[in-house]
């Protein structure tokens, strides 16, 4: 709005050309704000997430110790990787997991989220103790979990498991009980994050709903199966394809509870990841270690891509 | 927005507020080594996590001492624990101390890969550069032949077990087993008359290959070929240490139901009672009383049963107090200086060891746990002997190994690739002792390949 006369009819005075400045840049300013608020965000996570997933798609070229100079060595890293046989071994491993993951951890929330929001009293408190897990740290609950595991017959599973003339159960300590101890932990810590969303997404089902329901002489499981699991159906997508990224990544439980034993029964992607990068100090191949993060990073990216084309119709 | 100044300088301060720790933090890393007085300031390895505080404090005294003998420098004891996992990150990240002690099996690829510094020239200057045992000094130097820290302990692996374990199971305290035989028949005794694990090796994290490697070498034989060229893990020896172990896990039950062991834990399990025996370094009774707090009443270490042959012997290893790659001239000078202070010249000067009991008396820290001659043979004996009257940990709960030691042969470590190849061997012990049907013979074919992969690249 250049030349607008001012109100008292001089152009070109001072208070005028201040006014045009003003309503110049009051646009910009507009659009400052928000830059402004964001800033911070965007340089944490500039600094902390971009920055250094630049870095490592750099690093997975070169070959480094991070204190002499890295040297450039092309796709190396990448086919050493494909070559390593322990790969196909963490692979399995964690595709087992995350199978087991979903047989044992998937629905546990559901069911837990569809029995609490019936519930009348004290919801509060079973809402808490769903929780109360999350609140935990992860260490420490792994921690507590391997006296819980204790293979000896005096372990504290071990001894309730005697009372009705079961076990011992070697939990850690077998090829084949490792793996689902460690989804068992897993489920438990995990579980109450998922009992929260699902808990949100119920209140909104219309409860008309399940009067019409009643109405029409629907029982309990017809009621969830009509009309609560069709409303959730959206968010359990989401929970789902969330848990297979998470599962994929599992890192903490082998790492704490195993090392990725016995004998490697328990050695994740990540977990190969991180013993690419830090098992030896002189041998520490952080080039490794962000290829084999980097194919795992695409690969899914591509399932969750696929994921969502897959379930787009079904989801709405 | 200019109808409210207050919200835009509330928005203003608060990015200033977020953002501006993140830029200091970003700034703020740089090294400083000496202060506006001219002093020198090192970091040094100072206590283990854990450690309780009277180890603290008799650190801080050395330091206090060190610094008036040596006015420009500023010492800075720190918590700080040797562990492969976060060594080279932290030296990257300028969190490591200028100095500290690293395996003598890691030393060479450190050196290797220049990230602990060469301080030959300052090593040779000190008085008794010229007296070190040739293999112990040997563990200090690069392939190049520089030296890059001074040795300061060496260990030999003994047999460490519990006497109130052994009188409940009957046994005599006093007698601790001489051949692998007896090895499994006390445990096999202490597990069915007290419910403890008999006996216990460590599995995880690189310590079960360094413990079959043990096993191995009492039983006459090696894991690589003395070169490091060739991969030898498929021998007799270690089939018959892993069958014996398999005998014990499956047939007799008495090697407990956990298996999942490394250094630290088997310390902790040992010190409360849960185990019979276990082998570890002759020098582990300091960490299991500062850090685990072992009745000493109940502890007992023997010589380690070797088999009959001309090539069995015990596995010997120790550290070398190396300097940062990162630290400047000045503060490798200062590093080696404390090194000599703190560490060393108590292996070599009697005097100096009786000044270092002093402060470990004052400080009720345990002083006389066996080590092995850093130096020749005579020089230790006078140390020992100078040593004698502040003695406090049960040397004669220990007589089965220093007795024995001096006979028994010292054998180092694999000499290439060391850490990994103990990685390969950790699953075949996992493996032997969480599967009865394992199967040995291709277990150890399988673990003999992936080793001399290893040992072909490097």
């Amino acid at each position: 709005m250049p030349g607008r006369p001012s109100s008292d009819g001089r152009p070109g005075t001072l208070p005028i050309r201040k006014a045009t400045m003003t309503a110049l840049l009051a646009p910009l300013r507009r659009a400052a704000a928000p830059v402004l608020f964001l800033l911070p965000m965007l340089l944490v996570f500039g600094l902390f997430s971009w920055w250094p997933i630049v870095r490592s798609v750099v690093m997975s070229l070169q070959q480094t110790n991070l204190v002499t100079a890295p040297e450039f060595v092309g796709l190396d890293n990448f086919r050493a990787v494909l070559q390593d046989p322990l790969l196909a071994t963490a692979v399995q491993n964690t595709v087992w997991f995350a199978l087991l993951a979903l047989v044992i951890g998937y629905p546990v929330p559901l069911v837990l989220a569809v029995i609490m929001s019936d519930v009348r009293r004290a919801r509060g408190l079973y809402t808490l103790l769903a929780y109360l897990p999350v609140v935990i740290p992860p260490a420490v609950a792994v921690l507590l979990w391997r006296i819980f595991y204790d293979a000896e017959p005096t372990g504290l599973f071990n001894t309730v498991l005697g009372w009705v003339g079961l076990g011992p159960v070697p939990w850690l300590e077998d090829r084949s009980w490792a793996m689902p101890s460690l989804v068992l932990e897993a489920t438990w810590a995990a579980a109450g994050g998922t009992v929260i969303i699902y808990l949100a997404a119920l209140v909104s089902v219309p409860p008309e709903l399940y009067d019409a329901a009643e109405v029409d002489g629907a029982g309990v499981l017809r009621k969830i199966w009509h009309v609560t699991l069709p409303h959730l159906r959206g968010v359990m997508l989401i929970t789902l394809i969330l848990q297979i990224i998470g599962t994929a990544q599992v890192f903490l439980e082998p790492y704490l509870f195993t090392d990725g034993g016995p004998d490697n029964a328990t050695l994740t992607v990540l977990l190969l990841v991180y013993n690419y990068a830090f098992q030896n100090t002189t041998g520490g191949d952080y080039g490794k270690a962000t290829a084999l993060s980097l194919m795992l990073a695409a690969f899914l990216a591509c399932l969750s891509l696929v994921y969502f084309r897959v379930t787009r119709r079904w989801a709405s | 927005m200019s109808h409210h100044p207050r919200r835009r300088a509330l928005a203003l301060a608060s990015v200033v507020a977020l953002t501006g720790p993140l830029l200091l933090a970003a700034c703020g890393s740089s090294d400083d080594d000496s202060d506006k007085s001219g002093k020198v300031t090192i970091t040094v390895e100072g206590w283990r996590p854990g450690d309780e505080q009277g180890t603290i404090d008799a650190v801080k005294k050395q330091a206090a001492a060190f610094m008036k003998e040596h006015p420009d420098v500023v010492v800075k004891p720190m918590e700080w624990e040797w562990n492969a996992e976060t060594f080279a990150t932290q030296l990257a990240g300028g969190q490591l101390p200028t100095t500290f002690r690293v395996p003598f099996t890691d030393t060479k690829g450190l050196a290797e890969r220049k990230q602990i510094a060469d301080v030959t020239e300052y090593v040779d200057a000190l008085p008794y550069a010229q007296d070190f045992n040739p293999s112990v000094l040997a563990a200090a130097q690069g392939t190049d032949g520089k030296v890059y820290g001074l040795p300061t302990d060496v260990y030999g692996v003994g047999l460490h077990y519990n006497r109130k374990l052994f009188q409940q199971a009957g046994l005599d305290p006093d007698k601790p087993p001489t051949t692998w035989d007896e090895v499994r028949a006390d445990a096999k005794a202490i597990a069915d008359k007290t419910g403890a694990a008999g006996y216990v090796q460590m599995t995880t994290n690189n310590t079960g290959g360094w413990m079959l490697t043990t096993l191995t070498y009492a039983l006459g034989g090696r894991m690589e070929s003395d070169d490091g060229a060739e991969a030898t893990i498929d021998n007799a020896a270690t089939k018959h240490g892993l069958e014996l172990l398999h005998s014990m896990r499956w047939d007799d039950h008495s090697m407990g139901s956990n298996t999942s062991f490394e250094w630290a834990p088997i310390n902790e399990a040992f010190a409360a009672g849960k185990i019979g025996m276990y082998m570890s370094g002759s020098d582990v009774y300091n960490a299991l009383v500062t850090t685990n707090q072992v009745d000493p009443s109940s502890y007992g270490l023997a010589a380690l049963p070797l088999a009959d042959g001309g090539s069995v012997g015990i596995l010997g290893g120790g550290s070398v107090a190396a300097v940062n790659a990162k630290a400047s001239a000045a503060q490798q000078k200062a590093a080696v200086a404390w090194n000599d202070f703190y560490r060393e010249r108590k292996n070599y000067d009697p005097e100096a060891a009786v000044a270092d009991a002093e402060v470990l008396k004052a400080s009720n820290q345990p002083i006389g746990t066996p080590t092995l001659p850093v130096f020749d043979e005579a020089t230790w004996q006078k140390v020992q002997d100078a040593l004698k009257p502040y003695v406090n940990v049960p040397r004669d709960q220990m007589t089965s190994f220093t007795d024995g030691v001096f006979q028994q042969t010292l054998i180092p470590e694999p000499a290439s690739q060391t850490q990994a190849v103990y990685g390969v061997l950790d699953a075949v012990v996992q493996k032997v002792l969480t599967d009865e049907h394992a199967d040995i013979d291709g277990l150890l074919a399988d673990a003999d390949k992936k080793a001399q992969q290893l040992l072909d690249a490097s």
